[in-house]
C-alpha cells in the first residue's frame, strides 16, 4: 500500500518512542517496504553531537540498529534546521519531501517527551503533508 | 564564495576542521525538568545565578534608587574617565587584529569546517547583523552625534564654529564640519564592528570549527582548558547574561522614551508612563512572536523588513535633502574619517576631556558590554563564511553603510543648522538640549514630515523588537549551557522577564543607574576580549586553510 515509512525522532528521548517505532515496524513488515528514521538537529553544537558529521552518524547507527532488532531495512535522514524548535515542523515537511517518503508514523504527546513532540507538532504536520500521516499516542 | 542558501539550513558535507577533544557533554550540567505544562532545561547554575541575581538587583534598585544611582553612575564616570587609555587602546587592538586577519592565511579559514556552506544569503545576513549591532543607535544619534561634535565638542582640539554668543564664525566652519563628522563616523566605524567581530569570530571559531557550546565561556578553552566548565566558566556566563539583559531592558526603556516623544511630537500623544509602559508591552509582544517564529521566520523576517524601511528612509533623506552636497560629503566624509582616525584613536597628549572620556571611551564600555549579545548572535548566523569574508562583511561594510548614514542624516542636520538658526536642529541640539527630539526636528524641516517621522518612529520601534527577540535567543542559550534547541517556553520567560525589567525600571526609576551598571561591565570584558583575541590566534593556527 506504501513504499517508504519515515518515522520522525528524537535521540535525546528514544525511550520513549518505543511505541511509534513498533507500529512503524508492523506497517513496513506488512508492506515489506523500509523505513527511514528522521531527526532535526540545529548546526551548532549539541547536547548529541559537536558536528553536522557526527550527528549524521548518530542517526545512522540508531537507524542500524533498529533495522538489527526487527529485520527491516532501515536508514537515517538527519535534517538540519537554524532553529530547530521553532522550524522542527518546516525541517519535517522537507524531510519527507526528500526521503520521498509516503506514509509518516510519528509519535505525539508520548510522556516526557521535550518540545520536539508537541502534540501539535504531530498534528501540524498531518495538516500540512501531503502523504499520509499516522499518528501515535 | 557562495551565495546559495537554504531556508532549512541543510548544510552540505562539512569537510576538515579541527575539533577540540574534550569529555565536556554539551548540556550535561543541564537540569531538565518541567514546571507545569512547561518544559524547562536549564544549565545549572548559570540559569539559576543569573536569573536570581537579575530579580534581586532590580528590587535593591528600585528600592534604594537614591542610594545605588549615585554609586553605579561614579563607577561609570571612574571607570570611563580614568581608564580612557584602556578603552581607546583596546578599541585600537581589536581594530588591528581583524586587519591582521583579512591580510594574512589565516583568513582562509572557513566557519564550519573547510566545506561548510553559508546558512545565510548576503542580504538576510547582514540584515541581522546589522539590526542586532547598531540599528537602534543610528536611529538615535544620526543627527544628534554630527551638529553635537560640530558645535560643542571639539574634539583633538578643532573649535567650534561659532562664538560665545552662537554667532557663526566663518572661516571655523569647513574644519569644525569635518572633524564633527569624523568623529562620529569614529564612533560608528571601524571600531565598535571591530570589537562584534572579535567576539562574534571568537565564539564562531569555538563552536562550529571546535564543536564547544555556543557560549561564552567556549571562548576561554584555551586558556582555562577543562576548567571553562567550572565556575571560571560559570561566571562568564553569569556576566554575559547580566550585561545582555540590563543593556537590553535599559536601552527598552530608554527607547520607550523616545518612541514616546516622537508620538507627542507627531501626533500629539503626551509622554507618559502609561503610553510608555504600553509601548514596552507592544514591543515586548511583537518580540514574542517573533522568537516562537524563530530565527528564520521571526528574527530574520523583521531584521529584513527593518533594513528595507531603513534604507528607504535614507533614499528620502538623501533626496529631500542638499542632495549634491551630501553626494560629495561622502567622499569627503571618507577622507576626513581616514585622515583623523588615527589622532582620534591615540588617547594621550590631548586636551578633549569631555569629548575622548565623555563620549569616545563610553561608547567603547557600551559597544563591548554589547558585545556578548551582539556576538553571540552574529555567531550563530555566521557559520559558512571565511574568516576573511566574515572580517570585511562585519567590518568594512557595516563602516562603509554608516559612513553613507552618518553623512546623509548628519550632514542634512549640519546643513539646516548652519543656514538656518531657527530650524529644529538648531533648536533641539544647540539651543535647549533634547537629544530624543533630534532626529524628528531634522526631518520636520523636510517635505512630508509627518509620513517621514511616523516611519522613524515605526523603524525606531521595530529596531527594538529585533534587539530584543535576538537578544532572548541568546540570554536563552547561554543560559541552557549553549544548548539552542531547549524548550521555547524559556525564550518566552526571558523575553517576557527582560519586558518587565524594561517596566520596572521606567516605573520606578533607575534606568539611568542600571545603564551605567551594564556600561561598568564593559571594563571587565574588555579584559575578556583581549583574551579572546589571542585565543582567535590559537584556535586559528590549528584549523586547515
Amino acid at each position: 500500500m506504501f513504499k517508504k515509512i519515515l518515522i520522525p525522532i528524537d535521540l535525546n528521548h528514544v525511550d520513549t518512542l518505543e511505541k511509534a517505532v513498533s507500529t512503524g515496524v508492523y506497517l513496513a513488515k506488512a508492506d515489506n517496504i523500509p523505513i527511514v528514521f528522521t531527526a532535526v538537529a540545529s548546526t551548532v553544537p549539541g547536547s548529541l553531537a559537536h558536528t553536522p558529521d557526527e550527528f549524521r552518524a548518530k542517526l545512522d547507527a540508531y537507524a542500524a540498529s533498529q533495522a538489527a532488532k526487527h529485520g527491516v531495512p532501515a536508514s537515517g535522514h538527519a535534517a538540519f534546521a537554524h532553529d530547530p524548535v521553532a522550524e522542527l515542523e518546516d525541517a519535517l515537511l522537507k524531510a519527507i519531501d526528500e526521503t520521498g517518503a509516503d506514509l509518516v508514523v510519528m509519535a505525539t504527546h508520548a510522556p516526557k517527551l521535550t518540545d520536539y513532540f508537541w502534540p501539535s507538532n504531530g498534528g501540524r504536520i498531518a495538516s500540512h503533508a501531503d502523504v499520509s500521516v499516522f499518528l501515535v499516542r | 564564495m557562495s551565495e546559495e542558501t537554504t531556508t532549512q539550513g541543510i548544510p552540505g558535507p562539512e569537510g576538515a576542521a579541527n575539533v577540540i577533544d574534550t569529555d565536556y557533554e554539551i548540556g550535561q550540567d543541564n537540569i531538565e525538568t518541567s514546571v507545569g505544562p512547561f518544559n524547562l532545561d536549564i544549565h545549572n547554575p548559570v540559569f539559576l545565578v543569573s536569573g536570581l541575581s537579575i530579580v534581586a538587583f532590580v528590587f535593591l534598585t528600585l528600592a534604594f534608587q537614591n542610594e545605588v544611582g549615585p554609586v553605579f553612575d561614579a563607577m561609570r564616570k571612574w571607570l570611563t574617565s580614568n581608564l580612557d587609555w584602556f578603552f581607546i587602546i583596546s578599541g585600537n587592538v581589536f581594530v588591528l587584529v581583524c586587519l591582521v586577519l583579512i591580510v594574512t592565511p589565516l583568513g582562509s579559514v572557513r566557519i564550519g569546517g573547510k566545506d561548510a556552506d553559508p546558512d545565510y544569503t548576503y542580504f538576510g545576513w547582514f540584515a541581522m547583523l546589522f539590526a542586532a549591532g547598531m540599528g537602534i543607535g543610528l536611529m538615535f544619534f544620526g543627527v544628534l552625534e554630527p551638529v553635537y561634535h560640530m558645535a560643542f565638542s571639539e574634539p583633538i582640539g578643532v573649535p567650534s564654529p561659532f562664538d560665545a554668543d552662537g554667532n557663526l564664525i566663518e572661516e571655523n566652519v569647513a574644519a569644525a564640519k569635518a572633524v564633527g563628522m569624523a568623529a562620529t563616523i569614529f564612533h560608528w566605524g571601524l571600531h565598535p564592528w571591530a570589537i562584534y567581530a572579535v567576539v562574534a569570530l571568537a565564539l564562531a571559531l569555538f563552536t562550529f570549527n571546535k564543536g564547544l557550546p555556543l557560549t561564552m565561556r567556549s571562548v576561554f578553552y584555551p586558556i582555562f582548558g577543562e576548567r571553562t566548565w567550572g565556575w571560571p566558566g560559570h561566571i562568564v556566563d553569569i556576566l554575559a547574561v547580566f550585561a545582555t539583559l540590563f543593556g537590553l531592558a535599559t536601552s527598552l526603556g530608554f527607547g520607550a522614551q523616545q518612541a514616546n516623544a516622537g508620538l507627542e511630537f507627531v501626533f500629539g500623544i503626551p509622554v507618559s508612563n502609561a503610553a510608555q509602559v504600553v509601548l514596552i508591552i507592544g514591543i515586548t509582544l511583537v518580540a514574542l512572536i517573533s522568537v516562537l517564529r524563530g530565527l528564520d521566520g521571526g528574527v530574520k523576517v523583521l531584521s529584513e523588513i527593518n533594513m528595507l524601511i531603513a534604507a528607504l528612509l535614507l533614499v528620502f533623506v538623501i533626496t529631500a535633502g542638499p542632495t549634491a552636497e551630501l553626494v560629495s560629503g561622502f567622499v569627503s566624509n571618507l577622507g576626513a574619517y581616514a585622515s583623523n582616525v588615527i589622532p582620534l584613536s591615540i588617547p594621550f597628549g590631548r586636551e578633549d576631556d569631555g569629548f575622548r572620556q565623555g563620549w569616545t571611551s563610553f561608547y567603547w564600555a557600551w559597544w563591548i558590554s554589547w558585545s556578548p549579545f551582539v556576538g553571540m548572535f552574529i555567531a550563530r548566523v555566521s557559520r559558512g563564511r571565511t574568516v576573511r569574508e566574515f572580517v570585511i562583511c562585519v567590518l568594512i561594510i557595516p563602516t562603509i553603510v554608516s559612513v553613507i548614514w552618518m553623512t546623509a542624516f548628519g550632514g542634512t542636520a549640519i546643513e539646516q543648522v548652519l543656514t538656518g538658526p531657527d530650524s529644529q536642529v538648531h533648536q533641539y541640539v544647540i539651543a535647549s538640549y533634547s537629544p530624543e527630539l533630534s532626529l524628528f526636528g531634522m526631518l520636520a524641516d523636510l517635505p512630508f514630515a509627518s509620513i517621514t517621522s511616523f516611519i522613524a518612529i515605526i523603524l525606531v520601534i521595530v529596531f527594538f523588537v529585533t534587539s530584543s527577540d535576538s537578544g532572548s535567543l541568546v540570554i536563552d542559550t547561554i543560559t541552557a549551557g549553549g544548548k539552542v534547541d531547549a524548550p521555547v517556553s524559556q525564550r518566552v520567560f526571558w523575553c517576557t522577564f527582560e519586558g518587565l525589567v524594561a517596566i520596572a525600571l521606567l516605573l520606578g526609576g533607575g534606568l539611568g543607574a542600571l545603564q551605567a551598571m551594564a556600561v561598568s561591565t564593559g571594563f571587565p570584558f574588555t579584559i575578556v576580549l583581549l583574551l579572546a583575541c589571542y585565543a582567535i590566534f590559537k584556535g586559528l593556527r590549528d584549523e586547515p586553510r
